[in-house]
């Protein structure tokens, strides 16, 4: 059976959820060859826990050079592996980074890019893809017709299955360009840890807005009881209250996950366009007449700080 | 220091965005603007030229109706812009576009840098401006939310989800800007006076060298097979809060089994 690339996400060796389901969903379109860029000393455990997911092979690409570039680098690595291996698709995360990597992989092999892709099934000539367009009023499905179809998923579009491959090692040598190591990266400051699940990945996330007035405190405690990520409306983000890596909506992050809870949102389209395609919606403000209402399965007509504390009460008290 | 700025007209978010017949988005019969993110471009390219010397050309690729897209980056205060106008280029994916938009660049004269937005508001797909880089053999330097650019070097921030970087090129470069980046002007009287005798001129696809069979529909490399509008929500349960509406709230969550 053909392989299928699939570009794995993962912090010093520890492989995100997002990387599993692209595993899963490789599996549907041939056999899922993990290709894993980073420390050599992290790619065994990275190995075993990709096998744990069907990946039959791990290619480690370990020269650091790789990383110490923006982009471009592991572009041309994904380049030489689909010359080499001939593989039936590539997939890769649909994170700026992803999409970009996407992008030049595309132009060097003339191949068919899709980004954002919510599901990928065997379908026309090779691919169909599912994605959620114009802030998720349409759904599209589309094909690549050009070359190995390039596709980026988002999180959350597969179940990872655990099923057991042979994660067969295969180490990669690699020559960049000269191009490839001309955006050096410096520095890079590590985030500090919200001990919160990540935004794109969550099953509940919880978001506030300019109602929150600047304190994300109910925000937080609520999100926490549910054990949920944390999002921001850009009204929040702009005045300084949250970190753009948490703004949801159309200059943001797009989430879709089972429950979006938006506290003192009012729901622009700027906001709608980043969690309209979320599966249950629920809604705190005290403007009845907040757009936002519009969208929900349930809404409270209040204020967040009554609410949202004694929403927090009895979540906690349900869960013992 | 000369700037050329990618922009790109489209469907405005607050209208009701659809497709055509051929599966492509309708850019005509929907009311278009300057794509927000693409605002941020242009302001940074202003401030870079206003801090020293230079000229900023805005290029952009569309129908007719993409000239406001130019006008308005104009009125904010570049100095003169380029619309790649064909009918060859209907239905253009993005390789095609960063194709088109790579030559335009080399035949203004490769610039010292080109700035874009991180993506459109309709397609958001944000792979242009790395394709553009590819294309051009320039440093990719993208997502930037802080941007100096000293001497014959470009330094940006770019941030991720699990760290902020800095990313370090030499000139010429292609830069990408988030709407973190700074607070875009609005077009002043005199600015929009001004932009009525600013150059633009509309180039087709011959004045690019470009064939026509490398763009397009037919010529795209992925297809969209159909599309389907999504059914509205179903109308939710809205209470007012009268002392229980955290209870209550929580009740729902429960019964939804979120608990």
């Amino acid at each position: 059976m053909a392989e299928v690339l699939v570009l794995v996400d993962h912090t010093a060796g520890e492989v995100r959820k997002a990387t599993f389901e692209l595993l899963t969903i490789a599996r549907r379109l041939g056999e899922p060859s993990a290709v894993f860029v980073g420390e050599a000393a992290d790619a065994a455990a990275a190995a075993g826990s990709l096998a744990a997911y069907g990946a039959e092979k791990v290619y480690v690409v370990s020269d650091p050079e790789v990383t110490a570039y923006l982009v471009a680098p592991q572009a041309e690595v994904l380049a030489q592996l689909v010359e080499s291996a001939s593989p039936v698709a590539v997939l890769i995360p649909s994170s700026p980074s992803g999409k970009e990597i996407a992008a030049r992989l595309a132009v060097k092999t003339s191949s068919g890019v899709i980004t954002d892709a919510v599901d990928v099934q065997p379908g026309g000539a090779g691919v169909e893809t599912t994605q959620s367009v114009f802030a998720g009023s349409y759904t599209v499905k589309a094909t690549v017709t050009k070359g190995t179809p390039i596709i980026a998923v988002k999180p959350n579009s597969a179940a990872p299955e655990e099923v057991s491959g042979a994660g067969t090692v295969e180490e990669v040598t690699v020559t960049l360009s000269d191009l490839a190591k001309s955006a050096k990266i410096t520095e890079a400051k590590p985030k500090a840890a919200s001990g919160r699940p990540e935004l794109t990945e969550a099953a509940i996330v919880v978001s506030g807005g300019r109602g929150t007035a600047g304190d994300f405190g109910a925000v937080e405690a609520f999100a926490d009881s549910l054990g949920a990520a944390v999002g921001a409306s850009r009204a929040a983000v702009d005045a300084g209250w949250y970190p753009h890596s948490n703004q949801v909506g159309q200059t943001g992050k797009q989430v879709s996950p089972q429950l979006y809870v938006a506290a003192g949102i009012s729901g622009a389209i700027q906001h709608r366009a980043g969690m309209q395609t979320s599966k249950t919606i629920v809604a705190v403000n005290k403007d009845e007449e907040a757009p936002i209402f519009e969208l929900v399965d349930f809404g409270v007509v209040g204020d967040l700080f009554q609410v949202l504390p004694q929403a927090t009460e009895a979540v906690n008290a349900a869960k013992g | 220091m000369n700037i050329v700025v990618c922009v790109k007209y489209v469907p405005d978010a607050q209208s009701d965005r659809t497709f055509t017949e051929d599966n492509t988005t309708d850019r005509v019969g929907v009311d278009g603007l300057l794509s927000e993110i693409d605002e941020y471009a242009v302001e940074e390219a202003l401030k870079i030229v206003e801090a020293g010397e230079g000229e900023v050309t805005v290029v952009t690729m569309g129908p007719e109706q993409a000239a406001d897209a130019i006008k308005k980056a104009l009125q904010m205060g570049a100095d003169k812009g380029v619309h790649i106008v064909d009918d060859a280029l209907h239905g253009s994916d993005a390789a095609a576009t960063s194709l088109v938009l790579a030559e335009a660049v080399k035949k203004i004269g490769t610039p010292d840098l080109v700035i874009t937005g991180m993506s459109s508001t309709d397609g958001i797909m944000s792979v242009v401006p790395a394709m553009l880089a590819e294309r051009l053999g320039l440093p990719q330097v993208t997502f930037a939310s802080e941007l100096t650019v000293d001497g014959s070097t470009v330094t940006a921030r770019r941030d991720g989800d699990t760290a902020s970087e800095t990313i370090v090129a030499s000139l010429p470069a292609l830069v990408s800007v988030t709407d973190q980046i700074n607070e875009p002007r609005y077009p002043s009287f005199k600015g929009i006076m001004a932009a009525k005798k600013k150059p633009v001129e509309e180039w087709a696809l011959a004045d690019l060298g470009v064939d026509a069979s490398l763009v397009g529909l037919d010529a795209a490399w992925t297809r969209v097979e159909s599309f389907t509008k999504r059914p509205p929500r179903a109308k939710g349960t809205i209470v007012a809060d009268e002392g229980d509406g955290g209870t209550q709230l929580a009740a729902f969550l429960s019964a939804q089994k979120f608990v």
